[in-house]
């Protein structure tokens, strides 16, 4: 290298390096705790398809569209789909999973605040891929 | 022809040379041509956005189409192909050699180009630049699919035959009085970027190949009702297109290792510093392909290999940014256009990065992927970076190739409303992206804050193609009728120009 100092380029690598350890390890941490499915939540098996989201309880009752579940209450989704990928999404609560055909993929959440919330695909599935959409009702059981 | 002040010749001349300048001069006007092209779309596309609801755009799936030419003609066809003919023009020069190592390949991995460019624009496909199975096997209309599909695998042989032939020429070729290690980073750019591309693509011609046979029915290979699988297709793409991200950044992050001394009249700060993060990018790139994965139901393990992956590929590029940075500081600036252009895409690569780091950051993935936060962060590196660096260095080297000077004044102006209007789109889609707007979609329900987003977004974008505009008429004029620039010191900067002009057109001499 030439003649000039080189520790000023140190001292920036080390900070960056710093930065990353911390976003990294943040990150773990947090995606562990996230990732951890609570024993007793309820089941809804997802369905997409070209173009619309069905649902099904534990109960067996079916709702295409629309999804009812109570406040306070933890939700186990298992993501599927019968055609091409979508991606099932309720952004408020960042529920974000694909819906890939040949597999199951899980994800969770707990509603925490009455009222609707918009239900929408995130991943490219075609033609009417903009209004793959549907609605969350979060109901108060008490 | 009109490009050439110094010697002019018919086009022809040019068409049928396999000569280096020539090769690269016809690489840029191909790229310049999809630059063009591709914005319109892209305009078009906002415009449709600027309210929810059909606006100018009669359907989705003609939306569709024009999202996914629009990519691929950005990527493909002109950051590509731009990088192509800068390299061709320099690095020979650079290496003091004749001229590429293999002159017919070199011509024929550009005449590849222009049937691959009509049959992405004749068929019009519409399953994005991704083409995910199995949407693009049992879903994506033909036949605009399938010669989507043929002409990518055509721009993958020519990209192959290019990197060949820049390896190549850079180990081979170079001058014997000139250690690899002292050689320009422009020219160590186009070495990694190639050595990335010699590795990656393989991978994505065999997904091709799969989605073609799938598509006619002989193979089953992304289809889980007989245990194929669709996630399959998925790495095969990402370990091919991840580090192609680095292939579009690195000879751009060589443009401004070029533009950056000479106009802070200052030698580079550490010359091996640059060569070392070049050398580790190529090598990290490889480590993080799945970061795009994370919502296809990734185990937790996998999930975080392929963050400490990304995240390790980030210190590589924080030393290219210290290095201008450090090369610039206690030098005497010139604000010229080039230099403009350049700390333009320095400020913005910085950014992008950041936000970068945000996504690899697996539980802030599942808030920013699929979503405008995605379209923002990557068009912060390949506008804000790439196609800035590019119009730097096209500045830069118009002097060089057509004898001529361009206009300062409508230099700067179309930086000033590139700069301004970028900042104005891909900052507000990461926003927009944090409220929840998905990408990919027609048309969106009339959310207050998506409007006004959405409306703001569009006006940067049309100062983008009012800049574009400034561009196209300052480059046409001013190599018609430009003024003659003084060709060894363009900018008065005073020492020599690098590059030995007299290296053009060797034809001439008989
Ligand atoms: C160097 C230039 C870079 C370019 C040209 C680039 C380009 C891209 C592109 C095109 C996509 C979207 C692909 C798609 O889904 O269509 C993307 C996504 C992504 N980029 Fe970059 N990128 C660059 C650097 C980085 C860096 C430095 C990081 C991390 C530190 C990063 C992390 C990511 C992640 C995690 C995603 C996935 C986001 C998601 O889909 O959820 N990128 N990038
Ligand atoms: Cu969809
Ligand atoms: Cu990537």
């Amino acid at each position: 290298m030439s003649g000039h100092s080189h520790w000023p380029e140190w001292i920036y690598i080390g900070v960056v390096v710093a930065l990353l350890v911390w976003v990294g390890a943040e990150a773990w941490n947090l995606e562990r705790l996230v990732e951890h499915v609570p024993e007793d939540a309820k089941v809804i098996k997802v369905t997409g398809q070209q173009w619309f989201w069905t649902f099904e309880h534990e109960d067996g009752t079916k709702e295409v569209g629309e999804l009812h579940v109570k406040k306070g209450v933890p939700y186990k989704f298992e993501v599927t789909s019968t055609d091409v990928i979508h991606s099932f999404n309720i952004h408020d609560y960042v529920v974000l999973m694909d819906a890939v055909p040949g597999r199951i993929n899980i994800v969770w959440f707990v509603p925490f605040d009455e009222g609707e919330f918009p239900i929408q695909c995130r991943e490219y599935c075609g033609l009417i891929h903009y209004n793959m959409r549907g609605t969350l009702y979060v109901e108060d059981d008490a | 022809m009109v490009l050439e002040l110094q010697k002019p010749r018919p086009i022809w001349y040019i068409m049928f040379s396999t000569h280096h300048t020539d090769i690269g001069l016809l690489y840029m006007i191909l790229s310049l041509s999809a630059l063009f092209m591709g914005g319109a779309l892209a305009l078009a596309i906002r415009l449709e956005l600027f309210f929810p609801g059909a606006q100018i755009i009669a359907d989705s799936m003609t939306f569709n189409r024009m999202f996914t030419v629009h990519g691929t003609t950005l990527i493909f066809l002109f950051i590509l192909p731009f990088a192509s003919g800068i390299g061709n023009y320099l690095v020979p020069i650079m290496i003091r050699y004749k001229d590429m190592a293999y002159p017919k390949l070199n011509a024929i991995a550009f005449w590849m180009i222009p049937p691959a460019f009509a049959l992405v624009w004749l068929g019009f496909a519409d399953f994005t630049w991704n083409a995910y199975a199995p949407y693009s096997v049992i879903s994506a209309p033909g036949p605009a699919a399938d010669m989507w599909i043929f002409g990518l695998k055509i721009l993958g042989v020519s990209s192959i035959l290019g990197a060949i032939n820049f390896v190549v020429t850079i180990l081979k070729c170079k001058h014997p009085d000139l250690p690899l290690s002292k050689a320009p980073l422009l020219a160590w750019s186009f070495l990694t970027s190639s050595l990335i591309i010699l590795v990656a693509m393989p991978t994505f011609a065999a997904a091709l190949l799969m989605l073609l046979t799938d598509r006619l029915g002989v193979s089953r290979f992304f289809d889980p009702a007989v245990g194929g699988d669709p996630i399959a297709y998925q790495h095969l793409f990402w370990f091919t297109f991840h580090p192609e991200v680095y292939v579009l950044v690195i000879p751009a992050i060589g443009f401004l290792y070029e533009i950056i001394p000479r106009f802070s009249r200052k030698p580079i700060f550490s010359h091996s510093s640059g060569v070392f993060a070049f050398v580790l990018l190529a090598i990290v790139s490889f480590a993080s392909w799945a970061h795009h994965m994370y919502a296809t139901g990734m185990s937790f393990t996998e999930k975080t290999v392929f963050m400490i992956g990304t995240l390790a590929a980030v210190p590589a590029s924080a030393m290219h940014v210290f290095n201008f940075l450090a090369t610039m500081w206690g030098g005497r600036i010139k604000f010229a256009t080039p230099m403009m252009w350049a700390i333009g895409g320095i400020a913005l690569f910085f950014s992008a990065g950041a936000g970068g780091v945000v996504n690899s950051a697996m539980p802030l993935d599942f808030i920013s992927h699929d979503s405008y936060w995605v379209v923002g962060h990557f068009h912060l590196f390949v506008m804000g970076t790439i196609a800035f660096g590019s119009f730097g260095f096209l500045y830069y080297i118009f002097p060089y190739i057509t004898g001529r000077m361009y206009s300062e004044k409508w230099g700067i102006a179309h930086f000033v409303l590139s700069f301004v209007g970028a900042v104005m789109v891909f900052f507000t889609q990461h926003v927009l992206g944090l409220y929840g707007m998905p990408r990919r979609v027609f048309d969106y329900p009339p959310i207050p804050e998506w409007i006004a987003m959405n409306q703001f977004i569009t006006i940067g974008a049309m100062l983008l193609g009012i800049g574009a505009a400034i561009f196209l008429v300052n480059i046409i004029y001013s190599s018609a009728k430009g003024k003659p620039a003084n060709m060894d010191d363009p900018w008065g900067l005073g020492g020599k120009y690098y590059y030995p002009y007299e290296a053009k057109n060797p034809h001439h001499s008989h």
